[in-house]
């Protein structure tokens, strides 16, 4: 199966290449029966990679230690679906998972890209495959080739670290790949449109679907890796400003800024430059953050695979950077605004500052990153910026980007009248003052949690008061009931109702993170039976009593699970264990060093987290990190709020427009959604 | 005033800020990020560069960690090959750190004169992913 394999690779090479070639320098404007060629070079690529995947995973399933990638991630022992996820746990696997991946994209980009676009789609087809190209060949000379045999057979294998073996860690690193994958896709039309020419919106309305995925598939992988830190690594947070964590942000932020950027493209052909720009910036970005966590240039908690790999990866930002900023210049006057802007009280003005703002924070991010290496050349000295940084300068922004995502849909297109702000703005800025006074009447004097939660209401006003004008006005003009009304009006704008409901589940990330700032902690000490309390910042008392350790096996590992008994205000709850363990090859020799599984009872106002840091002198004495989280269940809940508004905006089918109708859009810019109208 | 000069006003007022929060936030919050033969130059340098926050990064050297788990106290010693030091700690150290197998280790905290190092955090490298290194004998190492 290895030399298939890799004879897999190498055909995906060559066809990759070649199919590049084809179609960046190709005459096939002129002969379309090279145009075919190309898209059939994409499938011919995509083939070839499920067929190297297909072997990769026969090799783990079938235990065959002989091949270096299965013995070095897999044991005998190791349960189906970690097998599953150990194609990509390794640095060898995720880069032919990448490389399969975005074969897959690049192909369906062929696939479901409408006719309209056909232009584009050959050189489309020959940026994706000069991307996969690259990776294959990073697998092939670069020493990463998964296929590459061991001397000998070792008994069993390695396994797989244990704080990969956790639910959040078979769905995290795929879900954050797909997301940094299908960067490639928009990124793909982006020069596309440059090299064709073809500078109008066309390129934006083929490829918004797929930075939208791409967006939706980051957001999603970000959230699950918040996830695993939080329930694996023990430290009761769920974001550390680690430049492992910050690299994914980074393409989400530009990202974010390029999906409300390209609005303003659309609707007033404005912006045509900066979108180019920061659809480039988020490809660069997303190979930036796959350099920076797989060559160590940059001190993290996490250490990947340190390899000269990275250097691979330095090498395709530097020449894509060269040749995407060059091609962009050399077409620099074609993409000159069609209009000015009209007045700074528009939203077209309130975009303009949203995208300054996530830019800033990206900036931010990125400088505060790369801060250890830009000291060390500059003054010779090392000096790294930690979470008191990041918190200082973002959390100011971030309120601003929460009163801009209020402010927004508020206010119309080209120039606000002063009736127009007057209506528009009485709900929301009542309601975000109601929550502000409600919040003082309870006894928050949180500076910045008071104007997080104010705003939360000022933007969840914002949103209510545009469901509710929508669906009164199809009441009026088609006569539904108020449950037909909503789901017409959402069905029929899609995008624009998405969007606000998207905008729902940022709002409830606001408020979980507000509710970070108040978590406590306390280090308890109990012998078993004994007793000990922490008190909660909602005012509950959490008592809890050792019930004792106990020793067991199971299938791959030993486990010391201490319990302790938890009661509220002194009801009974629940019982909380948290876990030491050992994982051990099919020998029962130990492998890897001791882990921790940490026991939280989670309810929707706090989480109650205990980590058992084992026994002081050997007895059933046990030590605990007790902690209280205010609101961490809602990271998960505005997950899935914004997932939920994510698939209904990509969804499929419903009324298109075939070109933007400026006319229209300023008047629903007033809140007043007709029907047919998409926004 | 053209709607589009105010908009650049505005934008520079952001740019502006962000770049104020940006320089006074490092200026601020940042720390020294050093080695073990880095500090000792420092501190041979200038006298006064004791009992300043600082990170360290550094290998654990082999055998050193002592445990004294009635107090959640470590004590051990880290190295760069050239220069080590003592550290102690108090507090509850990650299941990542151990002195079997030459770990990276980042620790936070002050370098006392008496040439001991007060560590406020250890922060272990997660060994999530290293490469295994496989000798013909089938031993992993």
């Amino acid at each position: 199966m290895t030399l298939l394999g890799t004879f897999a690779l190498w055909a995906a090479l060559l066809l990759g290449c070649w199919s590049a070639a084809l179609a960046l320098f190709g005459p096939w404007q002129r002969r379309p029966a090279l145009a075919v060629a190309v898209t059939r070079g994409s499938y011919a690529v995509c083939a070839a990679l499920l067929v190297a995947t297909v072997a990769l995973w026969k090799g783990i399933f079938a235990h065959d230690f002989n091949i270096e990638y299965v013995a070095s991630y897999t044991s005998r022992n190791l349960p189906t679906y970690y097998l599953v996820s150990a194609f990509w746990a390794g640095q060898k696997g995720s880069l032919l998972f990448w490389a399969v991946i975005l074969s897959i994209f690049g192909a369906l980009a062929q696939a479901l890209t409408s006719a309209r676009h056909k232009l584009l789609l050959p050189y489309v087809a020959g940026v994706t495959n000069l991307v996969i190209a690259f990776f294959v060949s990073v697998m092939l000379f670069g020493g990463a080739n998964p296929f590459e045999r061991l001397g000998f057979t070792p008994p069993d294998g390695r396994g797989l670290n244990p704080q990969l073996q956790n639910p959040g860690m078979v769905m995290h690193p795929p879900m954050l790949y797909l997301g940094y994958i299908s960067i490639t896709i928009p990124f793909a039309f982006a020069i596309a449109a440059l090299l064709a020419r073809r500078l109008d919106t066309g390129w934006i309305i083929a490829m918004r679907k797929w930075a939208l995925a791409s967006w939706l598939f980051l957001s999603i992988g970000i959230t699950l890796g918040m996830w695993w830190a939080y329930v694996e690594l023990g430290w009761g947070g769920v974001w550390a400003w680690d430049p492992v964590e910050n690299a994914p942000l980074l393409s989400w932020l530009t990202l974010t800024a390029f999906l409300h950027s390209v609005m303003i493209q659309e609707k007033r052909g404005m912006l045509k430059r900066w979108n180019v720009s920061l659809m480039i910036g988020t490809f660069l970005l997303s190979i930036f953050g796959t350099f920076i966590t797989r060559s160590g240039a940059i001190a993290s908690v996490h250490s990947f695979t340190q390899s000269d790999i990275g250097y691979f990866f330095l090498a395709l930002l530097l020449v894509s950077a060269v040749l995407s900023f060059t091609l962009l210049y050399t077409r620099w006057p074609m993409l000159e605004a069609e209009v000015q802007l009209e007045s700074l009280v528009s939203r077209e003005s309130a975009f303009l500052f949203n995208n300054l703002a996530l830019v800033g924070i990206a900036f931010s991010v990125l400088w505060g990153t790369l801060f250890p290496i830009i000291s060390e050349a500059v003054r010779g000295t090392k000096i790294t910026v930690g979470p008191p940084f990041f918190n200082r300068v973002n959390v100011p922004l971030g309120l601003f980007l929460l009163l801009l995502t209020g402010v927004g849909p508020l206010i119309a297109w080209r120039k606000a009248s002063a009736a127009n702000l007057r209506r528009q703005f009485i709900v929301p800025v009542a309601s975000g003052a109601i929550a502000a006074a409600v919040l003082l009447v309870a006894g928050l004097r949180d500076f910045y949690a008071l104007t997080a939660l104010s705003l939360a209401g000022f933007v969840l006003g914002t949103v209510a008061q545009e469901f509710y004008r929508g669906v009164r006005a199809r009441r009026s003009l088609h006569g539904e009931n108020a449950a037909v009304a909503l789901a017409h009006l959402v069905a029929r704008n899609r995008r624009r109702y998405g969007g606000y409901i998207v905008h729902v589940g940022i709002v409830i990330y606001f408020v979980a993170f507000t509710g970070l700032a108040f978590k406590v902690k306390k280090e308890i000490d109990l012998q078993p039976g004994a007793t000990d309390s922490i008190r909660s910042p909602f005012g509950h008392t959490y008592e809890l009593t050792h019930m004792g350790v106990s020793q067991y096996e199971r299938l791959n590992r030993q486990v010391s699970a201490a319990t302790l008994e938890v009661r509220r205000d002194g009801k009974r709850i629940t019982t909380i264990t948290s876990e030491k363990r050992q994982y051990l090859d099919s020998f029962g020799n130990p492998t890897f060093e001791p882990s921790t599984e940490v026991g939280i009872h989670s309810d929707l106002r706090e989480d109650l987290y205990v980590v058992y840091a084992g026994s002081p002198d050997g007895t059933e004495r046990a030590r605990f990190t007790v902690m209280i989280n205010p609101l961490v269940s809602w990271f998960w809940i505005g997950a899935a709020v914004l997932t939920m508004g994510g698939l209904i905006t990509m969804w499929p089918g419903g009324p298109q427009l075939r070109t933007p109708r400026r006319r229209l859009a300023v008047q629903s810019g007033y809140g007043v959604p007709l029907a047919g109208v998409a926004e | 005033m053209k709607p589009g000069t105010r908009f650049a006003l505005g934008a520079v007022l952001i740019v502006g800020s962000v770049s104020l929060m940006i320089v006074q936030g490092i200026k601020q919050t940042g720390t020294y990020f050093l080695t073990p033969t880095q500090l000792v130059a420092r501190t041979e340098q200038d006298p006064h560069f004791f009992n300043i926050g600082l990170k360290v990064s550094a290998k654990v050297v082999p055998g050193s960690i002592k445990r004294d788990a009635m107090h959640q106290r470590v004590d051990f010693a880290i190295s760069d090959g050239t220069k080590s030091f003592p550290v102690t700690y108090v507090g509850l150290v990650p299941d990542t750190f151990t002195d079997a197998n030459d770990i990276d280790v980042v620790v936070e905290g002050k370098l006392g004169r008496d040439g001991t190092f007060h560590a406020t955090d250890v922060i272990a490298k997660c060994g999530s992913r290293y490469n295994a290194v496989w000798q013909q004998s089938g031993k992993k190492t």
